[in-house]
Parts: structure tokens; C-alpha cells; sequence
């Protein structure tokens, strides 16, 4: 681990995802997340790297589908508007199995909305957005040191799975400055065995690997009896993805909590805050952050709903999405309760603490 | 005894997918030909398209993708990027390229993208049955024109090869028929030439058959070549548009 320095979200995740053995990056500007771009516009020809600037989101999603195609480490980014163009190309990749990452910086929505952080995009994020039966993995940081470490998460786990993945930040992650120490950079050696792991399916010519000539890369099966062993295949894979990969955090979760907050991103910084205003007030109160927003940590919280708890309390910043998630979970033991607040506007602590005050 | 004819290398052994007629499986044999003859199977890779040669990425003998409804100069770039040792080709149809995905194209072609694309214009969206392309003629019918493509309405066949002329990046297009052996030989000569820069790296590459789709023109595949060289040849002339080998005298 290096010295800590400042850095935004945005030039964070950036150069985690550099030092990850990325060396291909295609994107299209948008705000709040040109920070990333930039960065890797400025610093992807320093590792003699690939950036490219897209005409298109749309574009930009079927050039990673190419190189990833080809086994490399690729990455794009963008923010809601953008991200909903992207979907069409992130249902390909899921159908062709090919291990990607993707950024959506949250911008307020639906159409263009605004450029302030909002949390709106968890529906797309983790029950579909684009069509067909798939999942994306889907990580949630909520410092910008989690959101630089995620890079080579992200990249482990699409190489693991053959599964694309998505961190899911938001505006107010990508451009606030914290502290982030970073990984040592991966090094040419290690990014080309990194590649090796996945000749077996990937286009790989003339690398004098294998005899084969042939590999495809490829989501289309028009036989109804071949696709279904297909999907049926992957959703064995979403399934070990979900045995296995679950991350959350539990936060002042004990036997006597009054309330369990759940709160994922952004949100959960800030209910952590009002947590701790209750706690000085003598007051418990738990909180579960999930890290990973698909798979879903659905056993974790029912298990933190403590013997007092009176009631789960989901704290997002939109009308109601993730809420549905932890209704599924809490499965009816206690209520369920729900804060948002959309337009770009994030909620304050002290509106957090009210909130969970009139349940108290 | 001599073989003097037999299926390139750079094809495989599997049944095409095409109508009787149908003059892609040309379009095929012709880039697995010039594949064969400058032995750059082995460090190809290609892209089918969404279309009726959708299956082209099985019927190539080196490594294929396959690529969204469009976005094949895009997922061609990305290939190439991370393969620039590799020659990249993507194989569209006039739907594919010319309307869905219009700005893929266009933006590789002004890039100077290191790749060939082959552009086979047919003037109709053979695949989904027969409804108008970018590339119908005026009056023609389709299902989707059953009156005839009116102008006035939905615009004018675009010539695409004319279109990417007007980018400084491309280094070669030209537009080839495979409506009769003559021109069958000439197109080679243009896929060869495609290939050639490519392999070179000279930049991108473009090559436009003029073709036909005897299923969905409810023609029979000869008169089918007639129809097309009557009708679409007068609209979409063949010739070599681009060739900056030649205009910088062989620089
Ligand atoms: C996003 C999307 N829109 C529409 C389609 C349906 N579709 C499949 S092939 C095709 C037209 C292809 O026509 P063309 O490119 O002219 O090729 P041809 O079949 O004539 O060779 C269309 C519209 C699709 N697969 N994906």
C-alpha cells in the first residue's frame, strides 16, 4: 500500500483500475463522472495503454465488448443517461460471458434530470436494465477508498466468472476528495498471464497457445433447445455468485438495537452519522450496508434484526428500490419503513435522525 | 490429379445458412480466398454482423465475434486495440451499417481505425423478411414500403461509400458488384487491395458489394443480377472512391 493522498472518487477509481492491469478504457463524456475520462485520457498513454473516446456510449460498451473478446482487462464508465445507452451492450456481454467492468457514476433521473448524486439506478443495476434473464455483479463502495479498491475487485471477479461488473457510485463518491492509499501496479508481466487465464475461449490468434483456429465469441444460440442449456448455465453461475460473493457491512448491529437501518453508497455514510448523534443520546441502533447491491445480502439482514428491533428503517436516494430487496428479506417480521430523497439532493443527518426518531 | 478448385482454408466445413442465390456466400469465399493467399488466417480476427450473415462467425476459419445489431466498427476497434498485431475485418449488411448503425461506421472510417469492413448493400433487409434498408431504391417495394419507397417521405437511398469519401481518414474504399463473373474478379482485386493496406497498416479499409437478395426481391437469382445491374448500378456506381496508395503515387 502506498502514502495516502487526496483524490476524488472519480481520478481514484481511476488509477486503481490502471494499477489493476487495465489497459483499455472507452468512454464517452458525461457529467458527474468526466474526472474519470480525463484521467485516463491523461494517464493511459504513461502505461502505453489504450483510451479512447467513443462517439457514443453505445459505442463505446461494444468496444469493450471487442477487446474483452480478446481477454483483456477493459473498463468503461459513465453516468445514468449514459449508462441506460450502454444496456443493450451490457446484455451482450453477459450473453457472451465476457469479464468486464463498468462505472455508473449516479446522476439524479428519470431522463435528463440533473447532475447531483442520486441513487436512482438500482433497479437498472441489479434486476436487469438491459433484456433477457441475466445478472451483473454489482459493487456499492461508499468511500473513495472502497471505490478505488473495488477497481481490482471488479476486475478479479469478472475474471473469475466471465460475468461483467458494475460499481454503482454516485455523484457526490465521484467527485469528493478523501484520502485513498492504492495497490502496487500490476506489472506487464503479470497483466499478460492475467490474459492467459482466458485463451481457452477467447480470440486469441497467432499467440502459439493452441493448435485451434477457432474461438467465438458469441451470444447468439437460434436453436430454442441450445439457448436454454445456455441460460441455464449461467444461471448455475449467478447462483455459485451468490453462494460466494456476498459483502456487506454491519455497523453497531447488536441484541440491542431499537431500529436496523439498511442503507447502501452514499446513504449509509450518512446514517452512520445520525447512528452515532442516537448512540451519544443513548440510543442503539444498527446498520447493514450492502457492499455487493447483486448478489444481495437477504440472510445477513434478517439475521442483524435483533431481538428489540421495532422496526427496519431503508434509507436511499430515490422513491423506493433497494426497499424492495429488504422487504424480501425482513420477510414480515418487523415493519419496514422507507426514506428517500430524489432531485440530486442528498438527505442530512439531522433528517436521518429524525426519521428514525419517530420510531424510537 | 490436380485440385483446381476446393473451399479456402478460411472457410470451414459447415453448411452456409444462405438462400439459393444468395450472393453472400461469394462475399465469403472471396475475403477466404485472399485470407488463404496472404496466409493471415492465423492472425485474423473477424466480426459478423446482425443479418442474415449473422452466422458468418461460423463459417470463417479464424477467430470471430459477433457483434450487436450495428455496432461492428465498434467492437472492431475494440479488437483492434487490443490486438493491433491482429488484421481486424467485420462483414455488415446495408441495415447493419447503413441505418442502425450509422454512427459506428462513420466514426471508425474518421478515425482511421487499422480495419477492413465489407459492406454488402442489397438494398433491403434480407433477415427479418424483406423491409426497407437505408439502401432501397426509389419506388422500390418492400414490406415495409409496399407502395414504393417514396422520397418525398423517407428520404433518398444513401451511398455510403460516397458518404466515408467525404473523411479525410480513410485510406481506401471502392465499391465492387458480384452481379457477373467480370465484376466477381474485379471485386477480389478490391478485397485483396482491402486486405493488403490493412495487413500493412496502413489504416481503414473499406469495400462495398453491390448484391442481391433474389428471396425478399421475389426475383430468381439470374434475373435477379439483371435487376440489379438495370437498377442499382445506375444509383450506386461502382468505382474506386479512395485509394491513397495511389494518390500519394505509391507513398
Ligand atoms: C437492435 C436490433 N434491432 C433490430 C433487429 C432485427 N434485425 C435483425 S437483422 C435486421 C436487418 C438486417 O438487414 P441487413 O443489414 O440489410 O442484412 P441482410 O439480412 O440483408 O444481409 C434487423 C432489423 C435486431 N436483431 N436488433
Amino acid at each position: 500500500m502506498s502514502q495516502k493522498i487526496l483524490m476524488k472518487g472519480n481520478e481514484a477509481v481511476a488509477e486503481a483500475a490502471i494499477r489493476a492491469g487495465c489497459r483499455l478504457y472507452f468512454a464517452y463524456p458525461i457529467t458527474p463522472q468526466s474526472e474519470l475520462i480525463e484521467y485516463m485520457a491523461k494517464m493511459m498513454p504513461k502505461v502505453n495503454g489504450t483510451f479512447l473516446q467513443a462517439e457514443s456510449e453505445v459505442s463505446a460498451i461494444n468496444m469493450v465488448y471487442g477487446a474483452a473478446g480478446c481477454g483483456k482487462r477493459v473498463m468503461t464508465s459513465s453516468s445514468s443517461p449514459g449508462i441506460s445507452l450502454k444496456m443493450e451492450g451490457i446484455s451482450y456481454l453477459a450473453g457472451a460471458e465476457l469479464p468486464s467492468v463498468i462505472i455508473n457514476v449516479q446522476r439524479g433521473g428519470p431522463g435528463l434530470g440533473d447532475i447531483q448524486p442520486a441513487q436512482g439506478d438500482y433497479f437498472q443495476a441489479t434486476k436487469g436494465g438491459g433484456h433477457g434473464d441475466y445478472r451483473l455483479i454489482v459493487l456499492a463502495p461508499n468511500s473513495v477508498q472502497e471505490f478505488a479498491d473495488m477497481a481490482s475487485e471488479a476486475f478479479d471477479l469478472a475474471d473469475k466468472y466471465r460475468n461483467p461488473v458494475m460499481i454503482l457510485s454516485d455523484g457526490l463518491l465521484g467527485q469528493m476528495m478523501e484520502p485513498v492509499s492504492f495497490k502496487e501496479s500490476k506489472t506487464d508481466e503479470e497483466i499478460e498471464e492475467l490474459g492467459k487465464q482466458h485463451y481457452e475461449w477467447c480470440m486469441h490468434p497467432n499467440t502459439g497457445y493452441t493448435e485451434r483456429h477457432h474461438n467465438e465469441i458469441n451470444s447468439l444460440e437460434i436453436d430454442p433447445n441450445v439457448l436454454e442449456q445456455h441460460v441455464l448455465e449461467l444461471e448455475k453461475k449467478y447462483k455459485l455468485i451468490e453462494q460466494n460473493e456476498i459483502k456487506y457491512e454491519e455497523y453497531k448491529v447488536s441484541d440491542d438495537n431499537e431500529i436496523l437501518c439498511v442503507a447502501f453508497g452514499i446513504s449509509s455514510r450518512v446514517v452512520k452519522s445520525a447512528i452515532n448523534e442516537l448512540e451519544k443520546e443513548g440510543h442503539s441502533i444498527g446498520l447493514v450496508r450492502p457492499i455487493t447491491v447483486w448478489p444481495y445480502p437477504y440472510e445477513a439482514i434478517a439475521k442483524a434484526i435483533g431481538p428489540k428491533v421495532k422496526k427496519v428503517i431503508v434509507f436511499e436516494l430515490n422513491l423506493g428500490q433497494m426497499v424492495e430487496d429488504v422487504r424480501l428479506a425482513v420477510n414480515g417480521k418487523v415493519p419496514v419503513d422507507f426514506m428517500g430523497k430524489v432531485g440530486g439532493i442528498v438527505f442530512t443527518p439531522a433528517e436521518v435522525k429524525e426519521k428514525i426518531e419517530e420510531s424510537l | 490429379m490436380e485440385i483446381v478448385a476446393q473451399r479456402p482454408k478460411s472457410l470451414r466445413d459447415v453448411q452456409f445458412t444462405y438462400c439459393p442465390g444468395c450472393l453472400h456466400g461469394v462475399a465469403h469465399r472471396l475475403i477466404a480466398e485472399t485470407m488463404d493467399e496472404y496466409g493471415i488466417r492465423d492472425n485474423t480476427m473477424g466480426i459478423a454482423p446482425v443479418g442474415c450473415s449473422v452466422f458468418a462467425y461460423k463459417f470463417f476459419d479464424c477467430d470471430m465475434a459477433q457483434a450487436a445489431h450495428g455496432r461492428a466498427p465498434a467492437v472492431a476497434t475494440g479488437m483492434k486495440r487490443a490486438r493491433p498485431d491482429m488484421v481486424v475485418f467485420a462483414y455488415q449488411g446495408d441495415g447493419d451499417l447503413a441505418a442502425i448503425g450509422t454512427a459506428e461506421i462513420v466514426h471508425a472510417a474518421n478515425r482511421g481505425e487499422n480495419i477492413t469492413v465489407f459492406f454488402v448493400n442489397n438494398a433491403i433487409y434480407g433477415m427479418t423478411g424483406g423491409q426497407m434498408a437505408p439502401t432501397t431504391l426509389p419506388n422500390m417495394k418492400t414490406t415495409t414500403s409496399p407502395y414504393g419507397r417514396d422520397v418525398n417521405d423517407i428520404g433518398y437511398p444513401i451511398r455510403v461509400s460516397e458518404l466515408l469519401n467525404t473523411l479525410e481518414a480513410p485510406y481506401y474504399i471502392e465499391r465492387v458488384s458480384l452481379l457477373s463473373v467480370p465484376d466477381t474478379i474485379k471485386a477480389k482485386q478490391a478485397v485483396k487491395k482491402a486486405l493488403k493496406y490493412n495487413i500493412e497498416g496502413k489504416g481503414f479499409t473499406f469495400v462495398e458489394f453491390i448484391s442481391t437478395c433474389p428471396t425478399n426481391w421475389g426475383i430468381d437469382p439470374n434475373k435477379s443480377k439483371d435487376w440489379a445491374k438495370e437498377n442499382m448500378l445506375p444509383y450506386f456506381k461502382l468505382g474506386c472512391f479512395r485509394d491513397k496508395e495511389k494518390d500519394n503515387g505509391g507513398k
